[in-house]
C-alpha cells in the first residue's frame, strides 16, 4: 500500500499530544541532532531533501531558508512564522497534524528556528480552529516547561476568519495587527517580512516534516516518493462524493485513482465519477478520464493542474459544473480582500455571469466574456487569490464546455433542480451591505 | 483583571503591541458579546490606537461581530465539499427548527444562524460549528436534537 506515515508516524498507536508519549516514539531526538549541527548544515539537509512547501506553492523550503540573510549582514531579529491558517476549500490536513502530532510541529519549529539562528517563532492558527488551538497551546506549555525551547519564544497567534490570511504576506500584515491585505513584492519575506525583518514562513505540514528530514538525513528522505521533484509524503485530504473521506498520508506519486477507489472506497450509491479537483478549490479540475494521474508535481503540471494543498475533492455525476463554478466563484468573491481591482471586480463579474448562465439568461458571447474576465484577472494581482478564482472557472468551461452550452441553448439548467449543489446558500449572500458593481454591457 | 489589563498583558508578548489587536478584539467581543463602539474604544485605549483603526481591522475579519448576535452561534459550512454531501439540506433543517432565515437571530435573541465558508472538515461533511465547537458529520436528521440541546444549554 502507498500509505506511509512519516508526519503522522506513531499517532495511530499512541496519544502523541502528550510529550512523554512523543518522546517514546523518538520525539525531540531530531531537535537534539539538529542543535548539534551548524545551522548552515541543517539548511543543507533541507536543500538535499528537496522538501517542498506543502501549503500549495511547492517552493523548496531549503531554498527559502537559504535566502535568510546572516546576522552579521543584517543586524535584525530573524523570525520563523508557521502558516496554520488552513482555509483552502477541501483542505483539513494541518488541522489533523496540530490535533494529533502537535509536538512534531513544535519540534519542526525549533529545528527551523535553529537553522536560521532565530529566537522567535510565531504560529498563526486559523481562528475557527478552536480545538486545535487548545491542543497546540497545551503541547507548547509542556515543551516550554521541559526546557526544550532553549531561549526561543513561541507565540501561538489566532486569526479571526479571513481566507486571504493564508497568503503569506497577508498573514504577516494580519500578524502585525492590520487588515489582512497582501503586500507587493519584492521585497520578499526572507528580506523584509514580519516587522520588516528577515522572516522564514512555512506551512504546518512542511514544518512538521522537518524532524523526519533531519532524522533520516536529506539524501535518504529524497529517495521517498517520486524524486527528484516530489519527494516524501503528503497528507491528502479526501472529500466530496467518496465513501471514506479523511486524511491519508501517502507517498508522493501514488495514483489519484488508487486514492479515490482503493483507499477512499470509491463513489457511494453506485454513482459515476464526473470530475476531481486534485489540490483544493483553487486548482484546475480533472475529468474522470484523467483520474489515472499520479499525485506528484510533474504529472499534475502536465495535465494542466496542480497538487496545491493536497485536497482531493471528488465530484459525482449529480453535479452541475455551472453550479460548481458559481459556488467556487462566490467563495473567492467573498474572500477577495479588495485591494487589487481585477480580483475585487472580476470575481463579482464571474458570479454574475455564472448566475446568468445557470438561470438560462445568458447569450453565447457571455461564455467568452466569462473566459475573458478570467484572463484579465490571471497574473494581474499582487497575490494569487484572483488566479485561484480564475483558473478553476476557466478549466470548468474548457473541460465541460458542452454543459455550459446546454444551459445557454436550453434556457436553464439541464439538471432541472436535481443537481447536488442546487440552491446552495453561500455566505456572500448574507452580506448585502457591499455595493455590487454590475457587469458592463 | 480588567479588560485593559488583560490586553496589555497579551501585548507584552509581542515585539510590537499593535500585533495584539486580533486577540484584544476577540477578548473584547467575548466580554461584550459583540464589538460595540464601547468595546472598540476599550481596545483602542489599551493599545494606544484609535477606535476607527480598531473598527477598520475588525470589519475585515468574519469572526468579529460588528452587530449584536445571539447568545449561541450556529454556523453551517456550505463550501463545495460539504455542499456536495447535503449542506444545504442541513442549513434548511436549522432554518426550519429555529424559525429563522440564514443570517438571522431568533426572536428571543438566543441563536444566530450563519452559513460559513470552508470550515476545514471537508472529509467529514457537513461541518456545523456550535459556538465554534465543530460537529462533524451532521446530517439533516441530526438537526432537531442539536437544536433542542441548544435550547437546554
Amino acid at each position: 500500500m502507498p500509505e506511509l506515515a512519516l508526519v503522522l508516524e506513531g499517532a495511530d498507536d499512541r496519544d502523541l499530544t502528550k510529550l512523554g508519549e512523543y518522546r517514546g516514539v523518538g520525539g525531540y531526538r531530531a531537535l537534539d541532532k539538529a542543535r548539534g549541527m551548524e545551522p548552515e548544515a541543517v539548511v543543507e539537509e533541507l536543500l538535499t531533501s528537496n522538501l517542498r512547501g506543502r501549503g500549495g506553492a511547492f517552493f523548496p523550503m531549503g531554498r527559502k531558508a537559504s535566502f535568510i540573510p546572516k546576522p552579521e549582514d543584517v543586524p535584525k531579529p530573524r523570525y520563523v512564522v508557521v502558516n496554520a491558517d488552513e482555509s483552502e476549500p477541501g483542505t483539513f490536513k494541518d488541522r489533523e497534524i496540530m490535533f494529533r502530532v502537535p509536538h512534531r510541529l513544535i519540534e519542526g519549529c525549533l529545528i527551523t528556528a535553529h537553522s536560521i539562528r532565530s529566537q522567535n517563532v510565531f504560529i498563526y492558527i486559523r481562528g475557527e480552529y478552536l480545538a486545535e488551538f487548545e491542543v497546540v497551546r497545551a503541547a507548547l506549555d509542556e515543551a516550554r516547561d521541559e526546557g526544550l525551547f532553549a531561549g526561543v519564544t513561541v507565540v501561538l497567534h489566532r486569526g479571526a476568519g479571513a481566507y486571504i490570511c493564508g497568503e503569506e504576506s497577508a498573514l504577516l500584515e494580519s500578524l502585525e495587527g492590520k487588515r489582512g491585505q497582501p503586500r507587493s513584492r519584492p521585497p520578499y519575506p526572507a528580506v523584509s517580512g514580519l516587522y520588516a525583518a528577515p522572516t522564514l514562513i512555512n506551512n504546518v505540514e512542511t514544518v512538521s516534516t522537518v524532524p523526519k528530514v533531519i532524522e533520516l538525513g536529506g539524501a535518504e528522505y529524497a529517495k521517498i516518493g517520486a524524486p527528484p521533484n516530489s519527494t516524501g509524503t503528503r497528507l491528502f485530504s479526501l472529500s466530496g462524493n467518496v465513501a471514506r473521506g479523511g486524511n491519508y498520508e501517502l507517498e508522493l506519486g501514488t495514483s489519484l485513482n488508487d486514492l479515490i477507489f482503493e483507499i477512499g472506497g470509491g463513489i457511494p450509491e453506485g454513482r459515476k465519477l464526473k470530475a476531481v479537483i486534485p489540490g483544493g478549490s483553487s486548482v484546475p479540475v480533472l475529468t474522470a478520464d484523467e483520474v489515472d494521474t499520479p499525485l506528484e508535481h510533474d504529472a499534475m503540471t502536465e495535465r494542466g493542474s496542480m497538487l496545491g494543498s493536497g485536497a482531493v475533492i471528488v465530484i459525482d455525476d449529480r453535479c452541475c459544473m455551472v453550479q460548481l463554478g458559481l459556488r467556487v466563484a462566490q467563495f473567492y468573491m467573498h474572500e477577495s480582500c479588495g485591494k487589487c481591482t481585477p480580483c475585487r471586480e472580476g470575481t463579482r463579474w464571474m458570479v454574475q455571469l455564472l448566475h446568468k448562465i445557470e438561470d438560462g439568461r445568458a447569450e453565447h458571447e457571455e461564455l467568452d466574456l466569462l473566459l475573458s474576465v478570467c484572463d484579465r484577472i490571471l497574473g494581474k494581482c499582487l497575490c494569487p487569490l484572483g488566479d485561484a478564482a480564475a483558473m478553476p472557472i476557466a478549466s470548468y468551461v474548457s473541460k465541460f464546455r458542452d454543459e455550459f452550452r446546454v444551459h445557454i441553448d436550453g434556457g436553464g439548467c439541464p439538471f432541472g433542480g436535481e443537481a447536488s449543489l442546487e440552491g446552495v446558500m453561500a455566505p456572500v449572500d448574507q452580506h448585502t451591505h457591499h455595493p455590487v458593481a454590475e457587469v458592463p454591457a | 483583571m480588567t479588560l485593559a489589563e488583560q490586553i496589555r498583558e497579551i501585548a507584552a508578548g509581542y515585539p510590537q503591541s499593535r500585533s495584539a489587536v486580533l486577540p484584544a478584539l476577540r477578548l473584547a467581543q467575548e466580554q461584550h458579546g459583540w464589538l460595540s463602539p464601547d468595546a472598540l474604544r476599550e481596545v483602542a485605549d489599551a493599545l494606544d490606537l484609535t477606535p476607527a483603526y480598531c473598527q477598520s481591522v475588525a470589519s475585515f475579519y468574519d469572526m468579529f461581530h460588528m452587530k449584536p448576535v445571539g447568545r449561541h452561534l450556529v454556523e453551517v459550512c456550505t463550501n463545495i465539499s460539504c455542499a456536495l454531501v447535503g449542506a444545504q439540506q442541513v442549513l434548511e433543517a436549522f432554518e426550519s427548527e429555529l424559525g429563522v432565515k440564514t443570517g438571522e437571530t431568533t426572536a428571543d435573541g438566543e441563536v444566530t444562524l450563519r452559513a460559513l465558508e470552508c470550515a476545514g472538515g471537508c472529509g467529514w461533511g457537513t461541518v456545523v460549528a456550535i459556538d465554534h465547537r465543530y460537529r462533524e458529520p451532521v446530517r439533516a436528521e441530526d438537526v432537531p436534537t442539536i437544536v433542542s440541546e441548544l435550547h437546554d444549554a
